[in-house]
């Protein structure tokens, strides 16, 4: 199910402001690929210009185009609601609904886009937990509020709400930069397993974090404070940690400046 | 001058600012609460005489000027039914447009003049509004005096309330909690329908019984397009109603001790429906809310 994802010369705005520009990329399936880069280079904007969330914020639009193996998900004719299901999204600060028990905040995604009966959607409830690496944690108290959950396993809940929909491909902003380190390792394992399944992009600020969940790394950087965020190369992680052909990555990645 | 630095002990000047200002702090308190106090206090004492069956289930009808007994069952069905109308207008009014206005207007210009109207209506004086129906309503389209008219000014009222404080709510919910609903690829108009709206429901229903509760109390409005009866009228959209503000007002401006009696046993009731009514929205709130099942 997973599929590639590529990025031809993308440039996305707020309202007059150029945020990236020239964007091309590949996304191989079945695979993590993490976005690396100093604050304000548009990593997020890149992450969300994929499953249309970035036109959600009054005054965003993007030009360029994105293709989801042969369909251009701008195309004239798409429902970017359906871009979203198709793509699913993990936010930096894990955002359960509030009123919802840990079962519907799973379900949420479902039971917001269709009917189920109740042994489906139990069925892929506990997948779906089971998934994320939840399960056994709440299994005894599925009808409890999710916000009642610690930091690290409301993450997990978002990224079990965000499977249940079965997207071809999982969209992680920085997932782990509001957790402890325990629940990161936990987050990070979850994202070895899922990517069996999922085609999966990361951002994270954590270099050491890129390098050990990613198989391809993109930086990013911009020229100066108020430009547009660019891609400077991205390729095997390996090769990006060890023998990066630009000066500004090995300046990035060695600590010398971001 | 020297800076001091290091750990110092608290000095006694900040300790007799402290204590200064908690002082007025207590006494601002106690002045806003002797009012509140006392018109309850008041209202009690004065409302019980007269707080009995023959009040709550006879109407005016045919009790002369000096006769004691008679009740306000006509004016508490009255009030109930121009009230629960009022909201029935009113409230989905003003949701609507509470949730275009957070969710739709993104500073438009028609959402930036509905904001400004609304502004204007919040400062309406409730005659006004009862003039207008007065006005339109009865004398230009010929509509009789009926609760219908009163509720109608009623709702007139209750509109801006009832979007300022919804519009206050959906503003308090999270931008997140929609971005997580669009993630999952759910259609905008559901997300409001079942992610925000109920995250929000329990400030909402504050909001609503907040505006309930003013409009309750409202006379003038009342005066000018339900006009006044002694007698049951269970029929809102057919002839004159009354209501308990009305029947406060008009019990009270009568010379009788007994009629003065009514007056105050009419407002007790008029407060004790409010009480109920927030009460059952209380109990709404709590029955939604998820920390009943945590």
């Amino acid at each position: 199910m997973a599929k590639q994802i590529e990025v031809s010369d993308l440039d996305a705005y707020y309202g007059s402001h150029k945020a990236i520009e020239g964007i091309s990329m590949t996304i191989e399936p079945r695979s993590v690929t993490a976005f690396i880069g100093p604050s304000g280079c548009g990593k997020s904007t890149f992450l969300r210009t994929l499953n249309r969330m970035h036109e959600v914020i009054p005054g965003a639009r993007v030009e360029g185009k994105v293709r989801l193996e042969d369909q251009d998900l701008y195309g004239a004719s798409v429902d970017p609601v359906s871009v979203r299901r198709t793509i699913g999204m993990v936010f930096q600060r894990p955002n359960p609904f509030p009123t919802m028990s840990i079962f519907d905040n799973v379900a949420a995604g479902l039971k917001l886009n269709g009917r189920f009966s109740k042994s489906q959607l139990d069925g892929i409830v506990e997948t779906s937990l089971k998934g994320a690496n939840l399960w056994n944690e709440v299994k005894s108290r599925l009808n409890k509020p999710g916000a009642g959950l610690s930091g690290g396993q409301q993450q997990r809940l978002c990224i079990a709400r965000a499977i249940a929909v079965q997207p071809q491909v999982l969209l992680m902003d920085e997932p782990c930069s509001a957790l402890d380190p325990i629940s990161t390792l936990a987050i990070e394992d979850l994202i070895s397993e899922l990517k069996q399944e999922f085609t999966i992009v990361i951002v994270t600020h954590n270099m050491q974090q890129a390098a050990r969940v990613s198989d391809r790394t993109a930086f990013f950087n911009l020229a100066a404070q108020g430009q547009p965020g660019k891609l400077v190369e991205m390729d095997e992680t390996s090769k990006i940690f060890t023998n990066p052909t630009q000066k500004a990555t090995e300046d990035y990645i060695t600590g010398r400046f971001g | 001058m020297t800076v001091q630095t290091g750990i110092q002990p608290l000095s006694v000047g900040r300790r007799a600012k402290d204590q200064a200002v908690r002082v007025l702090v207590y006494l601002a308190f106690a002045v806003a609460i002797v009012p509140l106090v006392s018109v309850l206090w008041l209202v009690v004492k004065n409302g019980l005489k007269r707080f009995d069956v023959e009040f709550l289930t006879h109407s005016m009808r045919n009790i002369g000027a000096r006769d004691a007994g008679g009740g306000a069952y006509h004016a508490i069905i009255g009030t109930l039914e121009q009230v629960l109308l009022a909201s029935l207008i009113a409230v989905p009014i003003g949701l609507l447009t509470a949730v275009y206005l957070v969710e739709y207007g993104n500073g438009r210009r028609l959402s930036r003049f509905i904001s400004f109207f609304v502004d204007i209506m919040t400062g309406v004086p409730s005659i006004v509004a009862g003039l207008f129906v007065l006005a339109f309503w009865i004398l230009v389209l010929g509509m009789p005096f009926s609760g219908f008219a009163g509720a109608l000014s009623l709702s007139i009222l209750m509109m801006p309330v009832v979007v300022r404080s919804t519009e206050e709510m959906l503003r308090l919910v999270p931008n997140e909690l929609r971005e997580a609903s669009y993630a999952l690829g759910v259609p905008k108009w559901r997300t409001i329908v079942k992610v925000v709206l109920p995250t929000a429901f329990t400030g909402i229903v504050t909001g609503v019984m907040l505006a309930v509760a003013r409009v309750a109390g409202e006379t003038a409005p009342l005066l000018l397009t339900v006009f006044f009866t002694d007698s049951i009228n269970e029929d809102p959209f057919n002839g004159p109603q009354m209501g308990l503000p009305l029947y406060v007002f008009g019990q009270s401006s009568l010379p009788q001790d007994i009629a003065i009696d009514r007056a105050w046993t009419g407002a007790l009731t008029l407060i004790l429906i409010v009480m109920l009514l927030n009460l059952v929205a209380r109990l709404i709130s709590w029955w939604r809310s998820p920390a009943k099942r945590g």
